[in-house]
């Protein structure tokens, strides 16, 4: 493999996993390491943001260490640092923010501050670097669920979002109502490959009815259900669960790209790790003449690779930003 | 050697650059809640006023706390990962020492009372020694009402100082023998960490960067789930 150029460091430390990359040109992954506290939150059934920045203090620097000594990487040869910004957890961004500014000081060159979502429109082009534009982005996270149409590199239009809860977070709640444990969507989709995804016929809201989506009156009728019918088969109810998330996701993805002509359907966020989502956004790529882009599970989840080849085409197209950039919790996806 | 410190735990924000002449540049901002995007801004400033290049650091100093977690987090976040990277080694300074030793010269004993919200406060007691502070108590976190049964008991001459002591005065005033120090000395300050600092390292008191975590003094706020996995 040639060389790329311009190695940039991108940092990620927007929720519970600790991590850093070092990406070149904006496309080339020369190393990619994630530090998960899975194990840290699972105790608490979610994960706690005091936990999450304490841990994120203590992890930063090797985590950064290891990715520059997996890249053969000089840190004279670092040509930017880039950090995730937003949104997320605040006490968990400016870790991130801190350690990408303190490197950008000491190593003379452009801090960029990268948007979280942003970051997970451009993972997939990490794994597919022939993926062509314009594509419909099936975002779904545990903090977002959003249809995006994305027109080009830095350009996109965001379709629809959820009015309520995101599809990961209802993954979470109702497996913890299962007695799942956290995080949820691994431990739904494994239970679901046992069940009888029509045993259930769960509601889809909103699916005839424009591009938001909405969840939680789903995972309420699934409590519900469970209280009235505590005895009915768990695999059952998860694999009816399930069906219903993706089958709302999947519709409207594909009613997208017909409307906006999309030459394909694409998969990011953790929720798009989930086997269910990835089988019926196949089937219907297939079935519509579209290019299915479904990225690996590591590309899916949160990573730092992502937030690296982010920068690189921010700090491109808008220059460094300023040291003065905090960290924005709420911060949202730029359009236009 | 020129030491960079790095001040962070209370609603001040700061950094200063010295060495054995003194303080050479310091720039510090108190303004609560915005540290994250004015540490490294001041760190360039005093660097430039100081006509110090970051490369010529021989040390890096921080205050790690107690204090307010999201405050300490960027400090010691950006402390750790600068020396890190310039590879060079750490000192690490306690915020209520910070306090104490502006102080020093009093005579008194001085209760040091960190503002930790939540009804609570970070205290230390300290007495004077030549040339600097001794801690003969603490650190802890507790309500303020303990320093005050503290202070009774001891029935010490006592400098009260801090932004807890700020806070909660009316609780201090008119105690027998308790005087409340102006407001001036509340914040730790990075021109005392950089002094302090330097005498560390000239007793080669140095931690790696891997060593260094905030003091926290209090465990994240939160509860295992009854219903989360216990398999």
């Amino acid at each position: 493999m040639t060389a790329a150029g311009d190695p940039i460091l991108g940092i990620e430390t927007s929720c519970d996993e600790t991590a850093a990359a070092v990406v070149a040109g904006g496309r080339q992954v020369l190393s990619s390491v994630v530090s998960s506290q899975i194990d840290l939150h699972a105790r608490y059934g979610g994960v706690v943001p005091e936990v999450a920045g304490r841990a994120h203090v203590e992890r930063m620097v090797p985590v950064v260490s290891q990715a520059l000594v997996e890249s053969a990487v000089d840190d004279s040869d670092i040509a930017a640092v880039g950090a995730t910004a937003g949104p997320g957890l605040v006490g968990a961004l400016l870790v991130g923010v801190s350690a990408a500014k303190a490197l950008a000081l000491v190593w003379d060159v452009p801090f960029v501050a990268v948007n979280h979502l942003e970051a997970h429109l451009h993972a997939a082009f990490l794994d597919e670097p022939s993926l062509e534009l314009p594509v419909v982005v099936v975002l779904v996270s545990g903090g977002h669920t959003m249809l995006v149409l994305m027109e080009e590199r830095l350009r996109y239009r965001i379709l629809g979002a959820t009015v309520d809860d995101a599809a990961g977070e209802a993954f979470d709640k109702v497996a913890r109502y299962m007695g799942l444990g956290y995080p949820g969507g691994p431990a739904i989709d494994q239970l679901s490959g046992q069940g009888d995804r029509e045993a259930v016929a769960f509601p889809r809201a909103m699916l005839h009815d424009g591009w938001n989506f909405s969840f939680s009156g789903l995972k309420t009728a699934v409590i519900n259900y469970l209280r009235r019918q505590p005895d009915a088969p768990a695999a059952d109810v998860a694999a009816s669960f399930q069906e219903a998330v993706a089958d709302v996701l999947v519709a409207k993805a594909r009613r997208a790209a017909a409307e906006h002509g999309a030459l394909g359907l694409c998969l990011a966020g953790g929720v798009a790790a989930n086997s269910r989502l990835r089988e019926m956004t196949l089937d219907a790529c297939t079935a519509d003449g579209l290019a299915a882009y479904l990225p690996s599970r590591a590309m899916c989840t949160d990573n730092a690779a992502m937030v690296a080849a982010a920068a690189w085409w921010r700090l491109k197209a808008d220059g460094p930003s300023p040291l003065t950039v905090g960290a924005d919790p709420s911060l949202g996806l730029p359009e236009g | 050697m020129l030491i960079l410190g790095i001040e962070s735990a209370t609603g001040r924000v700061g950094c200063a650059i010295g060495g054995h002449e003194g303080v050479r540049s310091s720039v510090q901002t108190t303004r609560d809640r915005h540290h994250a995007e004015l540490l490294a801004p001041q760190i360039q400033a005093a660097c430039s006023h100081a006509g110090v290049a970051l490369q010529d650091l021989g040390a890096v100093a921080v205050d790690v706390g107690p204090g307010l977690y999201t405050g300490l987090r960027v400090g010691v976040t950006t402390a750790v990962t600068m020396a890190h990277a310039l590879r060079v080694p750490m000192v690490a300074v306690s915020s209520l020492d910070l306090v104490a030793y502006p102080l020093r010269h009093t005579g008194r004993t001085i209760a040091v009372v960190i503002d930790a919200r939540r009804s609570e406060v970070f205290h230390a007691r300290y007495g004077c020694l030549p040339g600097g502070v001794q801690r003969l108590d603490g650190p802890e976190v507790g309500p303020p009402d303990h320093v005050v049964s503290q202070i009774l008991a001891t029935g010490d001459e006592t400098l009260v100082v801090g932004d807890g002591a700020e806070r909660y005065a009316s609780m201090f005033e008119g105690l027998r023998g308790v005087e409340l120090a102006d407001p001036g000395f509340a914040h730790p300050s990075a021109e005392s960490l950089v002094l302090l600092a330097h005498a560390l390292a000239l007793r080669e008191e140095f931690v790696r960067p891997d060593e260094i975590q905030p003091l926290y003094l209090r465990r994240p706020d939160a509860q295992p789930h009854q219903t989360a996995s216990s398999s």
